[in-house]
């Protein structure tokens, strides 16, 4: 193996395995390689956006062991072993809608639909924690993920909204 | 009957798939590419003296270096100076790769192509370049000096001087009872759609044909622009616009630098090759727009008409001026908003900068029109003692002079004629949504408690739906789904459902049996380009027809085979029937099958338009002269002018009395876009619109240090509202149809940013008791304005 300590030589590669929306997945990449660029251009799981590249807008949030983390900010190689979910693993077993997805067509909350899987996974984790939000909850919730075209008034309402599809769900 | 989709609150066909993460943005294609990064100039301007890759040569993976000397043919040339204007004197347009001279920082001067992102970011920084500074022109009044110069051939940095006047100003301002004048300024700000540009092309050698992504808001323009850039023949090149993480303006500017040399690129190398703008690059190097200082003078009557006002301001344009002079004219002309004004005079100059280019954003030279005027306004209110709601209805163009001629030339270079508007009923909705009359008692409360607030109302027009045309093509197919497409694109506005909505109550056919395609050359070649509020209107209009124009086809070919007048026939539910008779049917794709004569039957549907399946008159060819085979139509529509919009918003502010925090309490919009398709996308548009008015009001500025550095050119730095800066948004609307379209209706996406800026500053100016004359505000700017008052 060659060092990555001189750029005109070839990078070292390292093997990654990775559980994503439950399926096992082996890669190898360079030490360099963004988790966000292997779940996207290695896995071809292009859900998961990019709209910063620095941890800031949230577009590319997945969950890491069901915790909402900044893809973009994370290396394949740090990733090593966990279980991933993203907006592709946020459907149903039977490929409809999830409750937070559903929410978000019922709110009209996505417009350009590029900041959405961000705030899909993170709306999906906080409701786990928070099953029954207030609206200034629910618009706490969604305080660390930038959207321009909404105006985010019906992304807080979608976040009610999920939460009800969610105990109508389970209740059934 | 079909249930009628117009008008109702029908959710999106566009989310199912945005929502499970199978959207295709610009970067989830061509995953093999090559990727291009840019050396970009650090410096705002500068003589390149050396660009030396001698360093880069050796890194794996590196596929090519190019700069300026390695052009050819026409990409050699500036580019293309996309609306030139008369007044626009001094256009000056880039390179696609520097040529000599860099003016502003973030200037693409070479081109890396690698295996990807990662090493051609690498090479880039081996790259080489020397520079020899040249003095930095940053901000209007530096470039208003004229001490120094972006383009050593343009004098006092003027790009265009442009006047307009109707009546004379300057008497009647003379004349008038009570004369005032108001500096005011507002700061660069920025589109900023969540998803940068990008580009990805394809060069198929076999075929001899270029078929090229861009996260666009025009593709029909890119592909004539690349075809020349690029000496294709025409007909060799497609683009389409995939799905678009936002655009709000930035992207109808074209062909960036990028969408050149990507095509060029893979053309050259025989391989598909893209590029993918990041955050940082979206910054320095796309465009901003907003910047503008604006000198007012006005004269109005004792009960506060306005009798004259003359008003000179000064655009900064950045560094070119690929789009011309469109955002200084609308300001210019949209300024007057529902008023008339008495005389006006309108001066603007717009003048070059070492920054990046200013082209629209979302509302387009509005906001700041907009400003002026409702400035203007409260001021009159505020000498004479006036409720400001009443001196805006006394100056209100009212509804029986529709249409309205303001004697002024508008943006699409046809006259300034309002079609329609009832602003006196806006008014009186907004009031009574917010509660103006009560706010004194709520403010005597408020002050009880140590609150300071204040309440704002800020009005505007807007010009939306500007031709020149927009076209649909649409077929009914032998299974009977219907394909719908319209060359213009789409950025997250609903465009398919929107115009499926319209289809679907023109043909008589369900939504979901409605298939719509928007921005893809190889669909629909005639179209300008989504911008300027006007995809309903246009494509609307224009798909609207050609359904029109493909029932009569359904009907004429139905009344055959049924043996009926087309007259007694109706479509419902996909099935042509006679009225009242619903047993004597037939289904739209068999009558699709009917109007293509066959000799092949390829399935039992088709069989039926063999040419042994039924007696047909011998006398007549298959198809008749005239016709043509197929249950298809295309259709376009061009208006004569643009059909006007409006809305009022009023806001309540609180401001902390010690840290000067400023906190929206209520937003009210009260909105006229025509007759709504859609209640919950209109509603949506309204949403961000305020979204980014807010943002442009209390928090998003270009700060540029005097070297013409963007010290602010990040997410992190730049700031853009989360939810929580942006307030719960009440929403009432008032329909006055265009008369001007088929559909009555009006544009809606800039709408709700227009305002923002003047309705946030006159609540401002209410809460602490003196005129705010600068946006945005933050709280140091206020907390420093409180001083400067007190001091008095």
């Amino acid at each position: 193996m060659t060092t990555a300590s001189d750029p005109a030589s070839a990078e070292a590669l390292h093997d990654v395995t990775l559980t994503v929306n439950g399926v096992f997945q082996q890669l190898r990449v360079p030490a360099r390689r963004l988790l966000s660029d292997a779940l996207r251009h290695d896995l071809r799981l292009t859900g998961t956006h990019v709209g910063c590249e620095h941890g800031v807008c949230g577009a590319c949030t997945v969950l890491i062991e069901s915790r909402p983390t900044r893809s973009c900010l994370v290396f394949a190689v740090s990733a090593d072993g966990a279980s991933i979910t993203t907006v592709e693993g946020c459907l149903e077993p039977d490929g409809t809608l999830g409750d937070v997805q559903q929410a978000f067509q019922d709110c009209h909350a996505l417009q350009c639909g590029f900041c959405t899987p961000g705030f899909i996974t993170t709306i999906t984790a906080y409701l786990e924690d928070h099953p029954n939000p207030t609206e200034d909850e629910a618009r706490e919730a969604i305080g660390g993920n930038l959207c321009r075209c909404t105006g985010y008034q019906n992304i807080v309402a979608a976040v009610v909204r999920a939460a009800e599809i969610r105990r109508e769900r389970t209740a059934t | 009957m079909t249930t009628k989709m117009f008008g109702q609150r029908v959710p999106r066909v566009e989310d199912p798939r945005l929502l499970s993460g199978q959207g295709r943005y610009l970067d989830d294609l061509g995953h093999d590419a090559l990727e291009v990064a840019f050396v970009r100039s650090p410096h705002a301007h500068a003589r390149i003296v050396d660009v030396d890759v001698s360093a880069a040569l050796d890194v794996e993976g590196l596929v090519a270096i190019y700069t300026y000397d390695d052009l050819d043919g026409r990409t050699t040339e500036p580019l293309p100076l996309l609306i030139p204007h008369p007044a626009l004197t001094h256009g000056r347009t880039p390179y696609a790769l520097a040529k000599d001279e860099v003016n502003h920082v973030g200037e693409a001067i070479a081109m890396v192509v690698a295996s990807d992102r990662y090493v051609a970011e690498d090479v880039v920084g081996l790259i080489q370049v020397e520079y020899e500074l040249l003095p930095a022109v940053v901000g209007i009044e530096r470039s208003r000096d004229g001490g120094d110069l972006v383009h050593a051939d343009v004098p006092g940095n003027v790009a265009a001087t442009m006047v307009q006047e109707v009546g004379d100003a300057a008497t009647m301002i003379a004349a008038a009872g009570h004369r005032a004048t108001l500096s005011l300024s507002i700061e660069r700000s920025a589109s900023m759609p969540m998803e940068g540009k990008g580009v990805l092309a394809r060069w198929d050698p076999d075929d001899e044909s270029l078929l090229m992504h861009t996260s666009t808001q025009t593709s029909t323009s890119v592909r004539q622009a690349v075809a020349a850039k690029l000496s294709l023949p025409v007909d060799r090149v497609e683009v389409v616009t995939p799905d678009v993480g936002g655009g709000f303006g930035v992207k109808i500017v074209h062909p960036w630098p990028e969408e050149i040399l990507v095509p060029w690129a893979a053309l050259r190398l025989g391989q598909p090759v893209k590029w993918v703008e990041d955050r940082r690059e979206h910054f320095v190097s796309s465009a901003h727009e907003r910047g503008q200082l604006h000198e007012v003078e006005f004269g109005y009557d004792d009960d506060g008409h306005l009798r004259g006002l003359s008003v000179r301001f000064w655009h900064d344009n950045g560094a070119y001026t690929p789009y011309g002079l469109i955002v200084p004219i609308i300001t210019s002309t949209q300024l007057l908003g529902p008023y008339k004004p008495g005389a006006y005079r309108v001066e603007f100059q717009s003048l070059y900068t070492n920054t990046v280019i200013v082209t629209p954003y979302r509302g387009a030279g509005r906001p700041q029109g907009c400003f002026v005027m409702e400035r203007v306004m409260d001021a009159i209110a505020a000498d004479l003692g006036l409720d400001r709601t009443v001196v805006r209805e006394r100056n209100f163009i009212q509804p029986e002079e529709m249409p309205f001629d303001h004697g002024l030339i508008f943006q699409d270079g046809r006259p300034l004629i309002y079609d329609s508007g009832d602003f006196p009923a806006s008014l009186a909705k907004l009031k009574a949504l917010v509660g103006w009359d009560d706010f004194e008692s709520y403010r005597s409360a408020a002050r009880a408690e140590g609150r300071q607030v204040g309440i704002g109302v800020a009005c505007y027009v807007e010009g939306t739906g500007v031709g020149p045309y927009e076209g649909g093509h649409l077929r009914i197919e032998t299974d009977g789904s219907v394909v719908v497409s319209t060359g213009l694109t789409t950025q997250g506005q609903g465009h398919q459902t929107m115009l499926a909505q319209i289809v679907a109550d023109e043909l008589g056919v369900s939504m979901d049996r409605i298939r719509v395609t928007t921005g893809d050359t190889r669909r629909f070649k005639y179209a300008v380009g989504t911008f300027a509020s006007r995809t309903a209107v246009m494509s609307g209009s224009a798909v609207a027809l050609t359904a029109r124009k493909v029932r009569a086809k359904a009907l004429r070919i139905a009344a055959n085979a049924l043996e009926a007048s087309v007259d007694d026939l109706e479509i419902v539910d996909g099935h042509v029937q006679v009225k009242g008779s619903p047993g004597s049917q037939i289904d739209l794709g068999a009558v699709a099958v009917l109007s293509n004569p066959l000799r092949y039957a390829f399935d039992a549907g088709a069989t039926r338009a063999t040419q042994f399946a039924a007696p047909a008159d011998p006398s007549v060819p298959p198809v008749p002269e005239n016709d043509q085979p197929g249950l298809e139509g295309t259709d376009y529509y061009s208006p004569l002018r643009s059909t006007f919009a409006n809305g009022m918003h009023a806001v309540v502010v609180e401001t902390d009395p010690e840290t000067a925090e400023i906190k929206i309490l209520r937003y009210c919009v009260v909105h006229d876009c025509g007759t709504v398709i859609n209640p919950m996308i209109v509603e949506g548009q309204v949403h961000g619109g305020v979204a980014q008015g807010v943002g442009g009001a209390l928090y998003e500025r270009m700060e540029y240090d005097a070297a013409g550095q963007l010290l602010n050119a990040s997410y992190m730095d730049f700031l853009m509202p989360y939810a929580s800066e942006v307030p719960h948004i009440e929403i009432d609307h008032l329909e006055t149809p265009s008369p001007l379209n088929p559909l009555g209706v009006k544009g809606a996406g800039e709408a709700g940013v227009i305002p923002g800026s003047a309705a946030i500053a006159a609540a401002i100016e209410d809460a602490e008791g003196f005129a705010i004359a600068a946006m945005p505000i933050s709280p140091s700017e206020l907390f420093e304005l409180r001083r400067r008052h007190a001091g008095r």
